[in-house]
């Protein structure tokens, strides 16, 4: 996800609130992982542009959503528009975005593959994403035509890294 | 934002000469929205002129995202102007930008209320488009009544010594809290007004973006100031586009979303600002369309992304204007 606010002035104002709130998401995304890995032994990595992936390897699927940290950042979170369900995606591709009164975010393909589902929760309740980000607020699921795109993607340690700044 | 003073003989003068505002009918310590414009009539900057205890003394607030560009343009016009016999020559106008001082805005119902602890001024006899110079915490500043969210408040201009400690006071003042410009991007848009950059640039002209209400009466006749001649032309024959507001139904459609006409065959223009707002729950924009298409009303359709949404003409302000008046 991009966060492309729209005036210089609103771009600079997101980018502000963007460090002070990191730790409350470390603390939460790592608890996340830790009750899923319990039942489904999925993972969670992430894009350098704050979409995560929760993958669970026996289905070859993974939930994509936007990061704790990120939808922070964007503030209330009032449209969501998603990919269409059974549609190819290759990574990096834009396949919808997040609005939020603030500013105007595309969500790239964090991984190549097909749409089996999207989270048409969101279409009358887009604050879901700020409820509930890496949970109840995924957007949709892909099913991996190429896995080790997501072995690709950064660990929970790097992508903490990534939000203080200092990724290498 | 950039403060500056313009001084001498020939001030007020100089600057009619600069925009097209009604300089002249300026009371004392009130103040007027206006444009700089360039030889073709199109606009280098918007900026708040405040004329001060007499016509020749001014105050002038400009943006500083056009520092630069408004520097060069005002030297460059100031140093013909003082050169020229029958304009400024003999009668020097000074500039004088105000560096160091702080600008704080403080704005919202309460903003009186507030302000009025801070100084033994009478703030209630102060109103919308009026400045004064007002002692608050010991310090001598320079308040306007006005300011950019539509709401009333005032924009406080604080000497270089005081800036910190009296926007300190202000803002640990019960009931103030520190804003940021997303905020404040999306009170100016409810309330219709233009952020330059986005709204306004070189190319568009005043009349294009509905600020005909700059042009002074006085000033049409006479047509003595800088890009007259667009501007008048258009007066009379209207402009080729328009700057509107409009609902747009589904999704906020931000800068540089096109606009169709309802049957989606043509683009007729494009998106300059929007935002879901906030005070209103729905999604608004504002941007230039084809002169014809600018009726409140008007169905036309909008381009987010992949999807084309519905959108219509709607007047401005969105959300009315509460000014002290």
């Amino acid at each position: 996800m991009m966060i492309s606010a729209i005036t210089t002035s609103a771009r600079a104002a997101a980018r502000t609130c963007l460090r002070p709130q990191y730790s409350a998401v470390s603390a939460r995304g790592m608890n996340l992982r830790v009750s899923t890995a319990v039942r489904f032994a999925s993972t969670m990595r992430y894009t350098t542009d704050h979409e995560y992936v929760l993958f669970d390897d026996a289905t070859n699927i993974g939930t994509v959503g936007i990061t704790d940290y990120a939808q922070k950042a964007l503030g209330d979170v009032v449209f969501v528009e998603l990919p269409q369900v059974d549609s190819e995606v290759t990574q990096a591709d834009p396949i919808g975005a997040v609005e939020s009164v603030k500013a105007a975010s595309d969500i790239y393909a964090p991984v190549s593959g097909v749409v089996t589902e999207i989270n048409e929760q969101l279409n009358d309740q887009a604050n879901l994403l700020n409820k509930d980000s890496e949970g109840r607020g995924w957007l949709c699921k892909i099913k991996l035509s190429n896995p080790s795109e997501f072995e690709a993607l950064l660990t929970d340690k790097a992508y903490k890294a990534h939000c203080e700044g200092d990724s290498h | 934002m950039i403060q500056q003073t313009f001084r001498g003989p020939s001030a007020q003068a100089f600057l009619s000469y600069l925009c097209p505002t009604s300089v002249s009918s300026l009371q004392p310590y009130s103040s007027s929205l206006s444009v700089l414009l360039n030889e073709t009539g199109g606009i280098i900057d918007d900026m708040i002129i405040t004329k001060h205890a007499n016509d020749n003394e001014f105050y002038v607030v400009t943006n500083a995202g056009r520092a630069k560009e408004d520097g060069e343009w005002l030297s460059t016009q100031l140093q013909n102007w003082n050169a020229t016999q029958g304009k400024g020559k003999g009668k020097e106008v000074e500039w004088n930008k105000l560096e160091g001082y702080g600008l704080v805005a403080l704005q919202g119902p309460k903003a009186g209320e507030v302000l009025q602890k801070l100084t033994p001024y009478d703030v209630s006899s102060l109103k919308f488009g009026q400045a004064a110079y007002m002692d608050i915490q010991g310090a001598k500043c320079h308040v306007a009544r006005g300011g950019y969210t539509g709401e009333d408040g005032f924009e406080i201009s604080l000497p270089p010594d005081a800036a910190v400690e009296i926007t300190e006071k202000i803002a640990n003042s019960s009931g103030v809290q520190l804003t940021g410009l997303g905020a404040r991007d999306s009170l100016r848009l409810e309330a219709g007004m233009c952020l330059y950059g986005n709204d306004l640039d070189e190319s568009v002209s005043p009349i294009e973006a509905g600020l005909a209400w700059v042009v002074g009466k006085d000033r049409r006749a006479t047509g003595d100031f800088i890009g007259a001649e667009r501007v008048l032309r258009e007066l009379k024959e209207g402009p080729s586009r328009r700057r509107v507001g409009l609902e747009i139904l589904g999704s906020p459609a931000r800068q540089g979303a096109e606009i169709l006409s309802d049957d989606e065959k043509t683009q007729i223009g494009t998106i300059t600002s929007g935002i879901p707002s906030p005070t209103l729950g729905t999604n608004i924009a504002m941007g230039y369309v084809k002169n014809g298409y600018h009726k409140k009303g008007t169905q036309l359709k909008v381009k987010v992304r992949r999807n084309v949404r519905d959108a219509v003409v709607k007047g401005m302000p969105f959300v009315p204007a509460k000014y002290y008046r």
